[in-house]
């Protein structure tokens, strides 16, 4: 279906990359925000909150993150599309009803503009740190959906994915920014309504007394059924059978949370996305993800001028990784190069599914700038060695 | 006349709460002598009285053993994360606020882990109605100190008596803003029905103090007997005084228990708030949430 | 019950009477519906159900006036009153009609 047009505002903008991602999450169809001020993400939900009484949305701003989360839990469960927006350590805070909405199989968006952590940190300035936050964070085992723009303009444009995939797989899909991202400005254009496709809702057609909440389909996602229609449901955080309803055994267990992963691990060739450049022929295979696959831009095209022959892999979707893909590179390369804003996350998924077959190179920086191009070109001179 | 009903599962569809009830559930995980399922039973019962429509209605539980209430109800029912079942249940009321929503859960719930959700909550007037059940400890845990243990009475964590102040529920409820504050205990089944159903007939945050005996940890770790022991206890100890200064109806140890309808003001609730307020500010450009819910189709 | 003088809507008033319906393998024993029936209509009985809990019963027969206290009180849902038409001649001759002195 198409985008409802209230919320759409077509044209060229001048946007930063916060303001952007709102703007995409309020064509994405979100009607319900909940937030907690925390820099350098505010600027999102000041957009929400400024344009959505005009469009029949609710922002509420909460008294902490932890609220926030349950609320558009709570929120999404009326079928209202909800997002919340945080940074590093409102994000630390969110991961246990992140857990809730993974176990509910609740649709929702999480956007995270990563500042320099641990703790505190670097409030004002950028940061990657969270990424393995982003896939471990909650406890248990569960899997998710990340996302990773590199521009204001890929903020709006990813928003509107982010929540197509929350619908699609009913689980919580995290919007991995960084500080760069957030307050860099640049031209974004928001296309017309009716050219942004939403995957809306997947409400259930069955009636109340034959409906189960989480009796799933062939892709191992189950209908939804939405409060205040009579279908009268259980839900909870407790490991819980098809109706919904609590059960305490190994069993039930081992029934519930692989169907949880699976879903997710299934479809990661639909899931997945990735730019590729050059890779055929390559001898070093740089992988990178948000404002760094940026700046790593120059690093390439020095090491190019120098002869070596580099591809590209731009992480968009982030998790789901794209683990069969780096496998098969891993056979036809030298390297692989991975810069990235903190002291090696990604890496270490690049470095598993390389399985020896490849060096794997890590460019860190411990946050609150970028790369400098150099060390990138260096690090792929050495690769090609 | 009497019958004793052998056919467990036809007698409890006849039971007349079993329409409010997820019978297929029963029996339930309390222990004997425990309050909560007589609390369950009375709200149970508000909701019949109210007239309330069952599929406009939606429960919010935490974590514990209040926390399982919501499994229990007959209505959408979300058995949340553990502390946070007010601001769960402020995203399910705003986002489709037509719902009728109650929060029903424990006290280390609602005003320990979620204490500060509790007093923003009352403090906007988010519209819930809230049924805490106060059984002074942990129960499901088994029977740590709470922020409502009375002062001296042991629980193992205070295994030498409590020394810390405990709440005052109803003065804090009061203090924030809350517009209707009651307490009861799970004795009192008439006036504590009849409060659950002027409460739902109410807009705005309504809290609702349920006295609940928890025989299993705090009257064993006390000595005071079996849940039974306790309601007697109630009986002797529980005071009616409508309109009582809630500052004045705080808990000692095994002391008297202040029970009635403490504050009923009228104030506009969050939402309403913000309508009203969008409608005067914005003029024609606001446009409300739907009562179903946000944008959902074309 | 006695009355110290004859209440002026004596003849109007009926007193409903109840029948205690009792769901003996969902009891937990706590006792609750014996302390509180205000007409003495239940005792513990003696009687295990499968969990090892003792039910109440009725010791009352015609007694019970309705008042649903016992299915209020009950934690577990396993009493509960049904109102019986009225009846002019009690069973047994059990006195449950108000004003006979009982």
């Amino acid at each position: 279906m198409k985008a409802d047009p209230a919320g759409v505002l077509t044209g060229a903008h001048y946007l930063d990359g916060d303001f952007a991602c709102g703007e995409g999450a309020m064509a994405a169809g979100c009607r319900f925000t909940a937030g907690y001020p925390i820099t350098p993400s505010t600027e999102v939900v000041e957009r929400i909150s400024r344009r959505f009484p005009m469009m029949g949305g609710t922002f509420i701003q909460m008294e902490d993150e932890l609220a926030s989360m349950a609320a558009v839990v709570g929120a999404s469960w009326t079928g209202t599309k909800c997002l919340t927006v945080t940074s590093g350590p409102g994000f630390s805070l969110m991961m246990e009803n992140i857990g809730l909405g993974a176990m509910m199989e609740t649709p929702l968006v999480v956007v995270n503009v990563q500042r320099g952590g641990p703790s505190t940190g670097l409030p004002t300035m950028t940061g990657q740190a969270d990424m393995m936050q982003a896939r471990w964070g909650s406890h248990g085992d569960y899997r998710l959906i990340a996302l990773s723009p590199q521009s204001p303009q890929e903020s709006f444009d990813l928003m509107i994915d982010a929540f197509n995939l929350s619908e699609e797989y009913r689980v919580p899909v995290l919007f991995m920014m960084d500080e760069c991202v957030g307050h860099m400005t640049e031209k974004v254009v928001i296309p017309p309504a009716d050219e942004i496709e939403i995957v809306p809702r997947k409400l259930t057609d069955k009636p109340p007394g034959e409906f189960l909440p989480y009796k799933a389909n062939g892709n191992g996602v189950p209908e939804f059924a939405r409060a205040g229609d009579g279908y009268r449901f259980h839900t909870t955080g407790l490991t819980h059978d098809e109706r919904g309803y609590p059960v305490m055994s190994a069993e039930c267990q081992e029934e519930l949370i692989p169907r949880l992963i699976n879903k997710i691990t299934d479809n990661v060739d639909k899931i997945s996305r990735f730019d590729e450049e050059n890779t055929d022929g390559a001898d070093v295979v740089l992988v990178t993800y948000g404002i760094t696959a940026r700046v790593a831009r120059m690093g390439i095209d020095m090491a190019r001028k120098k002869g070596v022959k580099v591809g590209v892999i731009r992480l968009i979707v982030v998790w789901p990784f794209p683990e069969q893909h780096i496998r098969d590179l891993a056979s036809k390369i030298k390297a692989f190069v991975v810069p990235e804003i903190n002291l090696g996350q990604m890496v270490l998924e690049v470095e598993r599914c390389a399985g020896g077959k490849a060096e794997t190179i890590l460019v860190p920086h411990a946050g609150g700038g970028v790369h400098n191009p150099q060390d990138i070109c260096d690090a792929i001179l050495r690769a090609a060695k | 006349m009497s019958v004793t009903i052998e056919e467990v599962e036809a007698a409890a569809q006849k039971h007349p709460v079993a329409p409010y009830l997820r019978m297929d559930r029963m029996p339930h995980i309390w222990c004997p002598t425990c309050g909560i399922g007589t609390v369950m039973k009375c709200y149970a019962q508000a909701l019949e009285e109210a007239d309330v429509d069952m599929d406009k209605a939606a429960i919010v539980s935490g974590i514990g053993c209040t926390g399982r209430v919501a499994g229990y109800m007959n209505l959408d029912a979300f058995h949340s994360t553990h502390g946070r079942a007010i601001p769960f249940a402020t995203g399910v009321k705003l986002g489709r606020p037509e719902l009728l929503v109650t929060v029903f859960s424990g006290d280390g719930d609602l005003s320990g882990i979620g204490g500060n959700h509790f007093i923003h909550a009352a403090r906007r007037n988010m519209d819930l109605l809230v049924i805490l059940v106060n059984n002074f400890i942990y129960g499901m845990t088994g029977g740590q100190n709470a922020p409502t243990t009375p002062l001296t009475a042991k629980s193992s964590t205070m295994p030498f008596g409590n020394f810390e102040e405990p709440f005052n529920l109803p003065h804090l409820a009061a203090s924030c803003g809350a517009v209707y504050v009651a307490r009861w205990t799970c004795l009192h089944t008439r006036r504590l029905t009849k409060s659950f159903q002027e409460a739902i007939d109410r807009r705005g945050f309504r809290f609702i103090e349920v006295i609940a005996p928890c025989s299993t940890l705090y009257a064993r770790l006390n000595r005071l007997g079996s849940g039974f022991d306790l309601m007697r206890f109630y009986h002797d100890s529980a005071e009616i005084k409508h309109g009582a200064d809630p500052k004045e109806v705080g808990i000692d140890f095994q002391d008297k228990i202040i029970c009635g309808k403490f504050i009923d003001e009228d104030r506009p609730a969050m939402h309403e708030r913000m309508d009203a307020h969008y409608k005067k500010v914005l003029g024609d450009k606001y446009v409300p949430m739907p009562p179903e819910g946000g944008w959902l189709h074309e | 019950m006695k009355y110290w003088r004859k209440p002026l809507d004596f003849d109007e008033v009926k007193i409903p009477h109840g029948e205690v319906h009792i769901i003996a393998e969902r009891c937990k024993g706590c006792g609750f519906c014996v302390e509180y029936c205000p007409k003495d209509v239940l005792e513990m009985s003696e009687e295990f159900n499968r969990k090892g809990y003792h039910p109440p019963k009725v010791v009352k027969e015609g007694e019970c006036v309705n008042c649903s206290l016992c299915e209020m009180i009950c934690p577990d849902f396993a009493i509960y009153s049904v109102e019986l038409p009225d009846v002019k001649t009690e069973p047994d001759g059990a006195q449950a009609v108000a004003g006979d002195g009982s």
